[in-house]
């Protein structure tokens, strides 16, 4: 068991009525898709937020970045880096910069 | 005593404004869900303390929210909007076909019986349905199937943005959709038909063809719902047949160019709009905000001014931001993109700002407490 950290922005850590850094339990191999399908399970208005509903595909100005790389289009089953996964770096959900 | 509650919708969080029975005196409340565009709020004629708000971003999807104590709190509900089967393609601005694609909640009308019952006016343009409060919401078809490949979207896209339910007769109902036109249900909405005869829109193919027309509101009073009145892209417009046929009423308007417009809580024949100088210029005509009251249902209308900018004013009133309230004497209310929410207690004769610098208006929406 994996504990990952994830760090949400304003809009949805204010949705969620949660703090803006979360810790998740992750049970299986720590990928995009592990992670987001533990952050819906626990903030279910979080699910259509992040990535769509139907396909699964991150919502288009949503980016994730962690150690520095942005993660946005890694495959949502490929791992994510050690130290996302051992908890020593955060997972950050960004509202991409457009608009105004 | 009776209260007043004002639901402002702005493009950056919302915002509730009461008063008491005067309406000289405000109290604001928000930002809620600031950071988010809010479309539309709206209170449960059966429990006014259930409101509905639609919050909405390109970032994060739609969410709607529902408050159960008037809106000191809120609680995210259902977001889940799925169209029934394959929904399709419609046409686009350049006459190609694109997928019909869920983007926003336009418009919320709860029940006027059963406060967890609730509809949403969404784009791309489909009617939906919640019986669970806002925890699930189904779609009711049969409107697409109204020539729905043919439907095109107007600038803003191509919402569902008017929803009237009659107060008479519960199975009909009537929708806006821009850009398609106005349609009638009589039976729920199980079965629809178009109503846009005697429209006439010089910007599309065929001037009176049966749907593709830009119909920006309709409204009626509710002791009258045979008689609708519409803003039309261009043309201000009444049907007395509950939109079978429809004649212009655009009357000495400065301009018939505009987006609200609302009916006298008392007065059946009395109708207010915001005249908006063209398509192109998205303000009102000579820099002067004036809201046009009509006495007659339409053709004479008078020019209201007094509180109102009467120069230099550049700002648009969107079709959801103007409404009233049922008190004596009626009050009337709209928003403004320069963020302005004006109230008149006295029927239009007199106006006050009770803000003057929130974000863009989208949307007001008044309850008349006891």
């Amino acid at each position: 068991m994996a504990t990952v950290r994830v760090v949400l922005p304003y809009q949805l850590y204010t949705l969620a009525h949660s703090a803006a850094e979360l810790e998740l339990e992750i049970a299986d191999t720590v990928t995009l898709a592990a992670v987001l399908d533990a952050l819906e399970t626990a903030w279910p208005m979080l699910t259509g937020a992040v990535r769509d509903r139907v396909t699964g595909r991150r919502r288009p100005l949503v980016r994730f970045y962690a150690c520095q790389d942005d993660l946005s289009n890694l495959a949502p089953d490929i791992p994510l880096p050690d130290d996302v996964a051992a908890g020593r770096e955060p997972l950050l959900v960004v509202g991409a910069i457009a608009g105004g | 005593m009776s209260h007043i509650r004002v639901l402002v919708g702005t493009r950056k969080g919302a915002f509730i404004l009461t008063s008491d029975a005067a309406r000289r005196d405000w109290r604001v409340s928000g930002p809620f869900f600031g950071g988010w565009e809010i479309f539309h709020i709206a209170g449960s004629p059966a429990n006014p303390d259930r409101l509905y708000a639609s919050q909405t971003s390109s970032w994060f999807g739609q969410v709607i929210q529902r408050s159960d104590d008037g809106g000191a709190s809120w609680n995210p509900v259902g977001n889940d909007f799925r169209y029934a089967g394959d929904p399709g393609t419609h046409l686009y601005y350049d006459g190609s076909s694109k997928p019909w694609a869920f983007k926003r909640v336009w418009h919320l009308e709860p029940s006027p019986t059963d406060p967890d019952t609730v509809y949403a006016g969404v784009e791309d343009a489909a009617l939906f349905r919640s019986t669970d409060g806002g925890a699930s919401w189904q779609e009711l078809p049969a409107l697409r199937a109204q020539q729905g490949a043919k439907w095109m979207p107007g600038a803003g896209g191509m919402c569902l943005h008017t929803l009237l339910l009659d107060p008479v007769n519960p199975a009909r109902m009537y929708v806006a959709i821009s850009a398609a036109g106005a349609f009638r249900s009589d039976d729920a909405g199980a079965s629809w038909k178009p109503i846009n005869r005697g429209l006439h829109s010089q910007y599309i193919p065929e001037p009176e063809a049966e749907i593709g027309h830009c119909v920006h509101r309709i409204a009626m009073h509710p002791t009258r719902p045979q008689t609708l009145f519409m803003q039309k892209h261009w043309d201000v417009m009444r049907s007395d047949d509950a939109g079978d046929s429809w004649v212009e009423v655009s009357g000495n308007l400065p301009s018939d160019f505009g987006f609200a417009m609302a009916v006298h809580a008392h007065e059946p024949d009395t109708l207010y709009v915001v005249p908006i100088q063209s398509d192109s210029e998205h303000y009102p005509p000579e820099g002067k905000l004036r809201v046009y009251r009509s006495q007659t249902g339409g053709r004479t209308w008078d020019a209201l001014t007094d509180g109102l900018p009467q120069q230099h004013c550049y700002v648009n009133v969107l079709r959801d931001a103007m409404a009233v309230d049922t008190l004596d004497a009626c009050g009337v209310y709209f928003g403004t993109t320069g963020g302005q929410v004006y109230v008149s207690p006295d029927a239009g004769d007199h106006w006050q700002a009770i803000v003057r610098d929130l974000p863009a208006v989208l949307s007001v929406s008044v309850q008349t407490l006891p």
